[in-house]
């Protein structure tokens, strides 16, 4: 017999009974299975965690570790407002980019839920972006956004059909709307994946609870709200969650762009973070600063998770 | 996993609702695409006529391209991709895949506690971890070679999860067959599970080589020489030299992301499959 065959009668109780077997010729087979993936863990990442945290105790710059310096590092970069520049962009772009990509996401999976024919070509162009090097996205936004690039003259173009003339913005070289440059090209490059998730989410939804719903006398409104949206919540808390933590650590997009300008107006945390370790070897202070963006996404998880009782249904409950 | 499209409207809409909602989905279609086809247009017409809106067919030329290759060695760049890629695929669905067999299906001392260990790595940010271990790369003589590029990448408590859960599912009873015929665990392994996770490693692999392919930040940090680039970190220096040879940027970005678009379009199945596995890891 094919082994697949037997995939049709699983058999829980058997299996349940024997995972209390002792089998002590296990244990060293166990162990030797685990080990390439444990010491890479141990070393890239557990190794990792314990040396940054030492480093930003530490007075290291260029010629290396000098010596303890107690809570100085968090202090100087607490003190520092730049830090908080970049900490108020990454704060604006989290507070843009994530409901505009979960609103939009969902509402393109609605839709090409109910396109019917050419669902797979639609989700194949919304989904493109997604696979796509960001750099080179990044390369295109340069062109797009440049001052008299195609997106100035679109509008002045809108602009003229309504009798009106607008002062067209320097994108990327102004502080007001470098950051929003930054928001476009993350939108387009990410509300392909939100949409791609709720797509699947939607599918799974029982097609009797929309029955049920129109016999009641449910118009398409109602339904979305009162079906829909219930029951993939559980999906938008993952997707906000994930999408959340993502633009806490926004580099990319800023980094090719703008290069975090004119004058920090865009720069993001993890980008100073590189800058302060790359460019100026303060590895004590970019360290301290990525222990300030571990706290913050670790509060930003634990609220979260408080707060999704509220609003998230799952169906197992 | 994802099913077919629905092939009826769920809310049996009239013609017009339906003529709109193509409209729509049309109209969201051309500005996801527009970047692209400004991308191509710009690498193949003089960049003037392309901002005055006055280009002609006619004055379409491979230029870009050539004064490109000239430049910049794309080609070593492809290479790197291409072998860190591979590389990191490959040596991470085993390695996790052999991780994900004795968390599923092998009874040892320490397990429960060893597999929420690598749950809470998985907490930790990649920007908390870049700085030592650019650091442990420069200590152990890799910086700026092909085991800095790969090593990092090859262990991920993530695909471990992720194959340990899909494991999970995969019936007991073939294992102790096996065993009763004194099968070894290294051959359950082979011989069983992973040939019945097929689809399952699939995902994965296409998952993970679209995250290395596509990857930064890291790259960006432990090379320095032109020879060692892979392509989204050449791409950015070339930036850095050309920042507004439009034509030339064009072209490059049109050499950079044509291949990975190709192999999404033909397996476009798999990198959708992969989006809704990383979704199943999040639950």
């Amino acid at each position: 017999m094919h082994p697949r065959d037997t995939l049709q009668a699983p058999s829980p109780i058997r299996e349940r009974r024997s995972l209390f077997r002792w089998q002590p010729d296990q244990q060293w087979e166990a162990y030797l299975f685990l080990l390439p993936s444990f010491l890479g863990l141990l070393v890239f990442v557990v190794l990792a965690v314990v040396l940054s945290l030492g480093i930003s105790f530490q007075d290291w710059g260029l010629a290396g570790p000098k010596g303890w310096v107690g809570l100085a590092n968090y202090r100087a970069v607490w003190r520092d407002p730049v830090f908080w520049q970049t900490f108020r962009n990454t704060a604006f772009y989290i507070v843009t980019i994530v409901p505009a990509q979960l609103a939009l996401g969902l509402a393109m999976a609605v839709a090409l839920n109910q396109a019917g024919r050419g669902t797979v070509v639609y989700r194949l162009i919304y989904f493109m972006p997604v696979v796509t090097t960001i750099v080179a996205g990044a390369i295109v936004f340069r062109l797009l956004f440049s001052t008299n690039g195609p997106v100035n003259s679109l509008i002045a173009d809108v602009a003229a059909l309504f009798g009106a003339t607008v002062k067209l913005p320097n994108w990327l070289g102004s502080s007001t709307y470098s950051k929003w440059a930054v928001v476009m090209l993350t939108l387009w490059k990410n509300t392909g994946f939100t949409m791609v998730v709720y797509l699947a989410a939607l599918q799974a939804v029982p097609q009797e609870l929309y029955d049920a719903a129109s016999s009641d006398g449910a118009n398409a409104w109602q339904r979305f709200r009162h079906v829909t949206v219930p029951m993939i919540s559980a999906t938008t808390f993952f997707l906000f969650v994930l999408q959340t933590i993502g633009a806490f650590q926004l580099f990319t997009e800023p980094f090719v762009l703008t290069n975090g300008g004119p004058a920090n107006s865009s720069m993001s945390v993890v980008q100073y973070i590189y800058q302060n370790a790359f460019r100026f070897t303060r590895m004590d202070k970019a360290s301290a600063i990525a222990w300030f963006l571990f706290l913050f996404i670790f509060a930003f998880t634990l609220v979260q998770n408080r707060l999704q009782r509220r609003w998230v249904y799952y169906e197992t409950e | 996993m994802l099913e077919t499209p629905r092939q009826r409207s769920r809310l049996g809409m009239s013609r017009p609702a339906q003529v709109a909602l193509h409209a729509a989905l049309i109209a969201g279609s051309a500005i996801m695409v527009a970047p692209f086809v400004v991308m191509l247009v710009v690498s193949l017409v003089p960049t003037e006529a392309f901002m005055a809106r006055r280009f002609q067919l006619a004055e379409m030329s491979l230029d870009n391209y050539l004064q490109v290759f000239k430049a910049v060695p794309f080609g070593r760049y492809y290479l790197n991709s291409i072998l860190v890629a591979v590389s990191v695929t490959t040596g991470q669905v085993l390695i996790s895949s052999l991780a994900a067999f004795a968390f599923a299906r092998l009874r040892f001392k320490g397990r429960e506690t060893l597999f929420l260990l690598y749950l809470a790595t998985l907490m930790i940010p990649f920007p908390v971890t870049l700085i030592p271990n650019f650091l442990i790369i420069n200590r152990l003589g890799w910086y700026n070679t092909y085991p800095a590029l790969v090593v990092p990448g090859l262990f991920s408590a993530f695909s471990t999860f992720l194959l340990r859960q899909y494991y999970r599912t995969i019936p007991a009873e073939l294992d102790e067959a096996a065993r009763m015929d004194g099968a070894s665990s290294l051959r359950i392994w082979w011989q069983i599970i992973v040939p019945l996770s097929g689809p399952v490693l699939a995902t994965l692999a296409i998952f993970v080589f679209q995250n290395t392919w596509n990857e930064f930040l890291w790259p960006l940090v432990v090379t320095t020489s032109e020879e060692m680039r892979t392509i989204p970190v050449g791409l950015s220096y070339f930036v850095g030299q050309y920042s507004t040879a439009w034509g030339l940027l064009m072209a490059g970005s049109v050499i950079a992301v044509l291949p990975i678009l190709a192999i999404y379009v033909v397996a476009q199945k798999w990198f959708v499959q992969g989006i809704a596995l990383s979704g199943l890891g999040g639950r």
